[in-house]
């Protein structure tokens, strides 16, 4: 464990050298949550109580889920530094490590993201507290509950990111893969819009695959909107689960492939 | 060599280069092509729940956001790369660029040149369209010329904020995040009528960061609508003006940016 | 003022500082030195003595403190991209190419750049490619190249468009003892059959005892010896010319302003 604890606050350090490129990503987040609550307060205003929400509780999930963008590299589609190792062949060097390649590629994105919790996080969601004063959990259960909520999200995002990361090892190019991938976090999570406005089967469709449980599920924890936190709860384990159990047996596959093919 | 010429030359190296792997570009292209296919798909989920936001219709927000998403589009094909003067300048790149008989500017700009970030441009163009035919307008041959033409100065100051932001970073050069806020971030800005936005933020980028004449204030004129600020009339036709100023600005900026870094050596 | 200028290099008194954590570090001082067409010049001394910030001076990317400088009669700083027809630049420790491109999309590029046309720039690519020996990598990403093959590369970029000037910072760094010899072979044979004048910086004494007819030695940013080989070897070896003539120079304030860390190179 503690080699993994080391990994991670290499990863947090290595973010900490960019001090200007924070500062620089903190302001940015903040003009995004500023653009985007203004749409959904214009939206709720026209439609007051839509999907269950006060415009009070628009506007939480806007900066909420700015806020997210760090903890759960919410608008990352891969690990991209896995990614170049895999194609530099580099890989090879951490398969030999007596360290599992999942943890350890997982501790390092924790560590980057704890840093930019703390520094690219909680800036734009102060400012979007001292403008519009967003709404709090409704008792500490629901703060905790949140927060497991969040680690499960962090993991669920994790999962899908290293499976595209993974998939460096078959495709010439693998570009077009994180694109995608990109694209699917940024629209099926609920950063672009809640998923619970999302209209008919697409709304149904977009709300069961993993990329809810990222953003829209933990948001639904906060603000107590949730069918039952339970359930909410155990759909995101569910895709935790799921997709870690398959990177393990893909790192499986692909480090016999390292051995047969020597990279 | 003049730099336009210049810049056509190396744009087409670029091409030839990318179109030795069709199928990469193509998946690149496709997967800008969808992402603004998004933006649209969230204006017609919002518009499935009801009929105006901030007084706007669909194909009003539609228009908007055409006209907004093609000047982006055009820009950031031409002068994309600039956000990336900053790794330029850490690998010492720009020194090699200073070497060669072409502005800089020019070099940066033109640097990976990649007609994928056109595929941002078909939704645009589409939802332009739909919008435009959707609107309760006579389109006379006069107003879709000064349509075109506002895009034109769009593209013209949104390229300006581009070289403004890649001015900034000789300053601080891990800093290229904070032009996204205004490139990016103008894009998604311009994409909504302003009305949507508090008053003293349609101000700023009325008479700060220009983002309202890239098609807000020309639209008003042809969507012939008030201006919620109550701003005079005559504003809706400055955007070729506006576009001429910001660019000179931005040659400025550029300027003594370069100064600094070859005064400074850093 | 009427000077008649004969050197394709001139400076008089050329003197750069920088501006480190609010304290002035002279990076080159009082500099002077003229170099004619046709010689072929190695610029010395150790890491930091300031040969980088010379040659950035000399190509102008870096305007000088004071002092005057002339290439090809040309004020570098003011006149860069003028100056830029007339020399060709290679530097050491990067590529000048495009490190996803072919290498012959590369020089593609090096051509608009410069602005060649068709005809001229096919008969100097072939030129070049016998020359340096390209055929087996010009279709070849710069990324995959051996260090060799690419600082071969480099060089053909830098003489597209036939300079009568080359400045190389450090171009046989890292290199194996036979890309080492192929790049002094070509630099040696554009200086004895084209006439081009060559000022190269060095680490290598290989290079220098094989290629420089004349040294310029800098130190702590001065110069320290300006003349031919021989007379700064007197009668020790290379190694110990060179070892005496840097530990004899008093040292000139504590922190000199170091090659790569003073411009950020």
């Amino acid at each position: 464990m503690r080699v993994y604890a080391t990994v991670a606050w290499l990863g947090l350090r290595k973010q900490a050298t960019y001090a200007l490129a924070t500062i620089a990503g903190a302001f940015t987040n903040t003009v995004f949550g500023f653009v985007r609550a203004a749409v959904l307060i214009a939206l709720w205003q026209a439609r007051p109580g839509l999907a269950g929400y006060d415009v009070g509780d628009a506007i939480t999930f806007c900066f909420l889920s700015q806020a997210m963008i760090a903890p759960v590299r919410t608008l990352s589609g891969g690990i991209p530094e896995l990614a170049e190792r895999i194609r530099t062949g580099d890989v090879a060097i951490d398969l030999s490590r007596p360290a599992g390649l999942q943890a350890w590629w997982f501790a390092l994105d924790l560590g980057q993201a704890g840093h930019g919790t703390l520094f690219r996080s909680l800036p734009p969601l102060a400012a979007g507290a001292l403008v519009f004063g967003l709404n709090t959990p409704a008792d500490l259960a629901t703060g905790v509950l949140f927060a497991v909520s969040i680690a499960l999200a962090t993991l669920t995002s994790f999962g899908v990111r290293y499976l595209v990361a993974l998939g460096t090892f078959w495709l010439m190019d693998d570009r077009g893969l994180v694109n995608i991938s990109t694209l699917a976090a940024m629209f099926c999570s609920g950063m672009l819009l809640p998923l619970n406005i999302f209209p008919g089967t697409l709304g149904e469709v977009v709300r069961l695959l993993p990329w809810a449980a990222t953003v829209q599920v933990p948001i639904d924890v906060y603000l107590g909107t949730t069918g039952g936190v339970a359930g909410a709860l155990a759909f995101q384990a569910f895709w935790a689960v799921a997709l870690l159990l398959a990177g393990r047996l893909l790192t499986g596959v692909a480090e016999r492939r390292v051995v047969v093919q020597g990279g | 060599m003049g730099p336009v010429h210049a810049y056509l030359r190396l744009a087409g190296v670029w091409c030839r280069a990318l179109l030795q792997y069709p199928v990469s570009l193509a998946m690149l292209t496709l997967a800008q092509t969808v992402g603004a296919a998004l933006d649209v798909a969230a204006i017609l989920i919002v518009f499935a729940h009801t009929t105006r936001i901030a007084g706007f219709t669909e194909p009003e927000v539609l228009f908007l956001y055409g006209t907004a998403a093609t000047a982006f589009a055009l820009a950031d094909t031409l002068v994309g790369s600039l956000e990336r003067i900053g790794a330029h300048i850490r690998s010492g790149w720009l020194d090699v660029m200073l070497t060669r008989p072409v502005s800089p500017l020019v070099q940066v700009a033109v640097d990976r040149f990649s007609p994928r970030r056109l595929g941002k441009l078909a939704p645009a163009l589409a939802a332009l369209l739909i919008g435009a035919a959707g609107l309760d307008v006579a389109w006379t041959p006069g107003l879709v010329a000064f349509t075109v033409l506002f895009v034109v100065s769009g593209t013209v100051i949104a390229s300006s904020i581009w070289v403004v932001g890649a001015a900034f970073q000789f300053i601080a050069v891990d800093a290229a995040q904070a032009s996204n806020a205004f490139t990016y971030g103008g894009k998604e800005l311009t994409s909504y009528p302003m009305a949507i936005y508090p008053r003293d933020l349609v101000r700023f980028t009325t008479f700060v960061v220009p983002l309202a004449f890239v098609n807000w204030q020309p639209a008003l004129y042809v969507l012939d609508r008030p201006d919620p600020l109550g701003l005079p009339e005559w504003l809706r036709h400055a955007s070729p003006a506006v576009a001429l100023a910001t660019a000179a600005v931005a040659a400025l900026c550029w300027r003594a940016g370069l100064r600094r870094y070859r005064s400074t050596g850093s | 003022m009427l000077i008649e200028t004969t050197g394709i290099i001139e400076t008089t008194g050329l003197t750069r500082v920088f501006t480190r954590r609010r304290r002035r570090v002279p990076a080159v001082a009082d500099l002077t030195f003229t170099i004619e067409p046709g010689e072929f010049v190695g610029l010395l001394g150790p890491n930091g003595a300031g040969k980088s910030t010379t040659i950035k001076m000399l190509i102008g990317i870096l305007r000088p403190s004071s002092g005057r400088v002339r290439v090809a009669g040309l004020e570098p700083s003011r006149q860069r991209t003028r100056l830029a027809r007339h020399i060709g630049v290679v530097f050491g420790q990067r590529t000048t190419l495009w490190w996803d491109l072919p290498l012959r999309d590369s020089l593609a590029l090096v051509r608009h750049l410069y602005g060649l046309d068709a005809r001229a720039h096919a008969r100097r690519l072939a030129e070049l490619t016998g020359l340096l020996e390209l055929e087996p990598f010009l279709r070849t990403p710069v990324r995959q190249l051996s260090l060799g093959q690419r600082m071969r590369g480099d060089l053909a970029a830098a003489l597209l468009h036939e300079p009568p000037l080359l400045i190389l910072d450090e171009p046989t760094i890292g290199l194996d003892v036979i890309s080492k010899a192929t790049v002094r072979g070509v630099l040696e044979s554009l200086n004895t059959e084209r006439g081009t004048t060559v000022l190269l910086t060095t680490h290598d004494l290989g290079d220098v005892e094989r290629l420089c007819r004349r040294v310029l030695v800098i130190d702590h940013g001065r110069l320290g010896y300006d003349g031919d080989l021989d007379g700064l070897r007197g009668d020790d070896t290379m190694e110990a010319a060179v070892t005496r003539l840097f530990s004899t120079r008093p040292a000139h304030g504590e922190a000199p302003a170091r090659d790569g860390q003073g411009p950020a190179l």
